[in-house]
């Protein structure tokens, strides 16, 4: 009956206003609700045993992280991640650092790459179990999916490994993939521009999609094209300071010079950082979540077995085959639940059989005891009254003998001594 | 991609995170604060969606107050001569769309309006179109939301703030006012405002003002900005100085006037000129300040995460009890077939 409303397009027109509204605070809005919240960033550093990954890391934040030296004889490739808190002025930042442990140290380097991939695939696992589930809470979920991977290449000079691409290939449509030359300061400075010129064409000939810098936007495609030229950027890190004319700066002190780490003559190292953290942040975090998230969740989706449309091209909802799995998943629930029951029945079956059987055995004991009793009882009755005549008997022999005796000693009392000695000694 | 051994229905994991190491001292500059700029300025290039629902009953004033909170003529006025529109029999959503841009700032705003509610002799019921527009919204963007491969940015359509205009009795609540906060509160961020308040003075909107704050309360009716969703002390503490003033005692107008040299927005009457940017006559400043300067963001994010949310659960959890009482006036099961219960 009631009209629902149909947005009249006016073909969006614009409106002019003729006076101050306001809402251009709108963005100062927005940044201060983020500001309250935090920002989650995640790093994945993947690099050789020794290649300088935790330096570069503290290098990069200014801060020393707990890193100790790790060996080389680690059995597999591990993960691992190490969360931390850092707050410049207002800015919140929940940083969390995964590196790898024990890469390339292996002799059998196959399934190097296969934990850093089952670790992403994990992450975002979670985070699309969180978006599913009915009731969720996603606005405070700690976004733990891995924004950037700084890959660091070995400085050989000569070219890419093949870990090193294979490794690459895999990771490429689930993060984005920055490449760094690490520990760039043992290469010189016209090598290294061979160097990255190899690098850049294996990685374009493997098909390998490392993160460009986004360009469309005017602020800063400018300073964002050039740095693009300048990948992968080769980096020195350090924590120690030396004393430079009358500053004291990040730098490696060597007997023939100091390689200083903020020197853009020296290294890409302020490049990085300005890419990584002033200018691109917000968009790492953005590509995460609208092309590798939602990639890896079209496919485990599909997966999973839900459809847009069904054969027929109708557009299935994602509740309908919600609701079919929740059949299935309760009809197996009920057949468990079933089985188990019969299972349970069973035994008390047979536990009922094993008493009654038991019960069965000691009422016939009780039975054999019963009549063995009274069988006794009963020869026992016997005896009493076998033994009840005799004295009777012997009474009345008795009686007799007396009544003998008190009558006149007549014919044959010799016998009848005769009798009562025999009979007196029967009774010996 | 490996397929993953964990069905869809795992019993919720809690989060496991990586070994917290707690705040880290920086030793030097290392530019974090600039994500804050990066931020606006990705925000400033994606444009904003605001959209906001006008109800009342015909003739208190909404169409002017919308005109005057946004600057410009948003809505075509009922009263103007020339306009042909009788009191719609039943209650008639109309929703308008326009861009609008203030210092680079690009704003996609829609209104829309309801006239007819509360016009009819028998209103029962009224608040049910209404209703079902904003669960239309809801639907709508959780149909996008669920979809397999998704847009880059889902278009928002949802009903970020719903304004009541109650009329200037000075006495209390309606019955119909009641019910439709009452109702709508739960499933819209609901600003009650005292239309026309020029009718009143000051003492008696003060009056009028505590007598419906009281009437609130004893409903339980939670209008925003609402007591629950204060995150911090400071957000409080706005917040309850927000919460004695509502509802907001406001006056619109489109016309200026010359008042002391000045042209101000007002209404112009024998007895003086009301001004509408003026606090010591209405409200309107801060109602203003309120809807757009300092809690648009607001607004828009507690439609998302919290009304949102509970349609969601309500929506997904729909299909497994099929004999759903009614509540909240929420119509029956959808009329297309694939949404039918198993």
């Amino acid at each position: 009956m009631a009209g629902a409303g149909q947005p009249q397009k006016d073909g969006l027109r614009s409106l002019s206003l003729s006076g101050h509204v306001g809402f251009d605070t709108l963005p100062d809005q927005l940044v201060n609700k983020s500001i309250k919240q935090g920002f989650c960033f995640n790093i994945l550093c993947i690099g050789e045993t020794g290649s300088g990954k935790s330096t570069l890391i503290n290098s990069l934040f200014n801060t020393s992280f707990d890193d100790s030296m790790s060996t080389h004889f680690h059995p597999n490739v591990r993960l691992k991640a190490q969360r931390y808190e850092l707050h410049e002025s207002n800015v919140r930042l929940k940083l969390t650092v995964v590196s790898t442990v024990g890469f390339g140290d292996q002799i059998n380097k196959e399934d190097s790459y296969q934990p850093i991939v089952d670790y992403i695939d994990a992450q975002f696992e979670a985070y699309l179990q969180e978006e599913l589930k009915i009731k969720r809470s996603i606005f405070n979920y700690h976004d733990t999916r891995i924004h950037v991977c700084l890959y660091i290449i070995s400085p050989t000079g000569h070219s890419l490994k093949t870990l090193d691409l294979l490794t690459m290939k895999r990771l490429d449509s689930k993060v984005n993939i920055i490449p760094l030359i690490g520990k760039a300061d043992s290469i010189s400075k016209t090598e290294l521009q061979q160097f990255k010129r190899k690098l850049i064409s294996e990685l374009v000939s493997s098909g390998i999609h490392i993160y460009q810098f986004p360009t469309d936007d005017e602020v800063v495609s400018q300073i964002n094209t050039i740095m693009n030229g300048h990948l992968p950027f080769a980096v020195v890190g350090s924590t120690e300071v030396v004393k430079i004319g009358n500053k004291m700066v990040k730098a490696r002190q060597y007997p023939w010079g100091v390689v200083q780490v903020e020197n853009e003559n020296h290294c890409d190292f302020v490049k990085l950082r300005e890419m990584l953290i002033c200018t691109n942040m917000e968009d790492l975090i953005e590509q995460t979540h609208t092309r590798h998230y939602e990639l890896y969740r079209r496919c485990r989706l599909q997966e999973m077995g839900f459809r847009d449309t069904d054969h027929e091209n109708k557009p299935v909802s994602l509740q309908e085959a919600y609701e079919a799995k929740r059949r299935k998943f309760y009809l197996e629930l009920q057949r468990r639940e079933e089985e188990t029951r019969q299972k349970f029945v069973q035994r008390v079956k047979e536990k009922e059989a094993v008493l009654k059987e038991a019960e069965q055995r000691i009422q016939a004991k009780f039975e054999h005891l019963m009549l063995m009793h009274q069988e006794e009882k009963l020869k026992l009755e016997k005896k009493r009254k076998a033994l009840e005549e005799e004295i009777a008997l012997f009474n009345m022999k008795k009686a007799n003998a007396e009544l003998l005796q008190t009558q006149p000693m007549v014919s044959t009392p010799v016998s009848l001594k005769r009798d009562k000695d025999r009979k007196n000694s029967s009774f010996t | 991609m490996e397929p993953q051994e964990r069905s869809m229905e795992a019993a919720a994991v809690p989060q496991e995170l990586p070994p917290d190491h707690g705040v880290h001292e920086l030793f030097g500059y290392v530019g974090i604060e600039a994500v804050l700029e990066q931020m606006k300025v990705k925000t400033m290039k994606m444009g904003f969606e605001f959209n906001i629902m006008v109800v009342g009953q015909s003739g208190l004033g909404k169409s002017t107050m919308v005109n005057t909170l946004f600057k410009s003529k948003v809505s075509r006025k009922a009263s103007q001569p020339g306009q042909e529109e009788r009191i719609p029999k039943t209650v008639q959503l109309q929703s308008v769309t326009h861009v609008i841009e203030e210092k680079g700032v690009k704003m996609k705003l829609t209104v829309t309006d309801t006239p007819g509610f509360g016009d009819q002799i028998n209103n029962e019921n009224c608040w049910d179109p209404i209703i079902k527009y904003i669960n239309e919204q809801y639907e709508r963007y959780l149909r996008e939301e669920i979809l397999i491969t998704r847009k880059r940015k889902i278009p928002d359509s949802r009903v970020h703030g719903c304004v009541y205009f109650i009329p200037p009795t000075g006495h209390w609540l309606r019955p119909l006012d009641l019910e439709f906060m009452r109702r709508l509160s739960k499933i819209v961020n609901v600003v009650p405002v005292i239309a026309k308040a020029d009718t009143l003075t000051l003492e008696e909107r003060e009056e009028f003002k505590q007598r419906i704050q009281r009437d609130l309360k004893a409903h339980a009716i939670s209008v925003y900005p609402q007591e629950d969703f204060d995150e911090d002390p400071d957000d409080r503490l706005l917040n309850d100085r927000i919460r004695e003033k509502i509802p907001f005692a406001v006056v619109g107008a489109d016309q200026e006037h010359q008042v002391n040299g000045k042209r101000v927005l007002g209404r112009k009457t024998k007895w003086g000129i009301i001004e509408v940017e003026n606090p010591a006559h209405c409200e309107f400043p801060m109602l203003r300040d309120l809807l757009i300067r300092s809690h648009l963001q607001d607004l828009k994010d507690i439609t998302h995460n919290v009304h949102y949310e509970s349609y969601r659960v309500r929506r997904l959890n729909e299909s497994n009890r099929p004999a759903l009482s009614s509540n909240n006036g929420l119509p029956g099961r959808d009329e297309d077939g694939d949404e039918s219960n198993l």
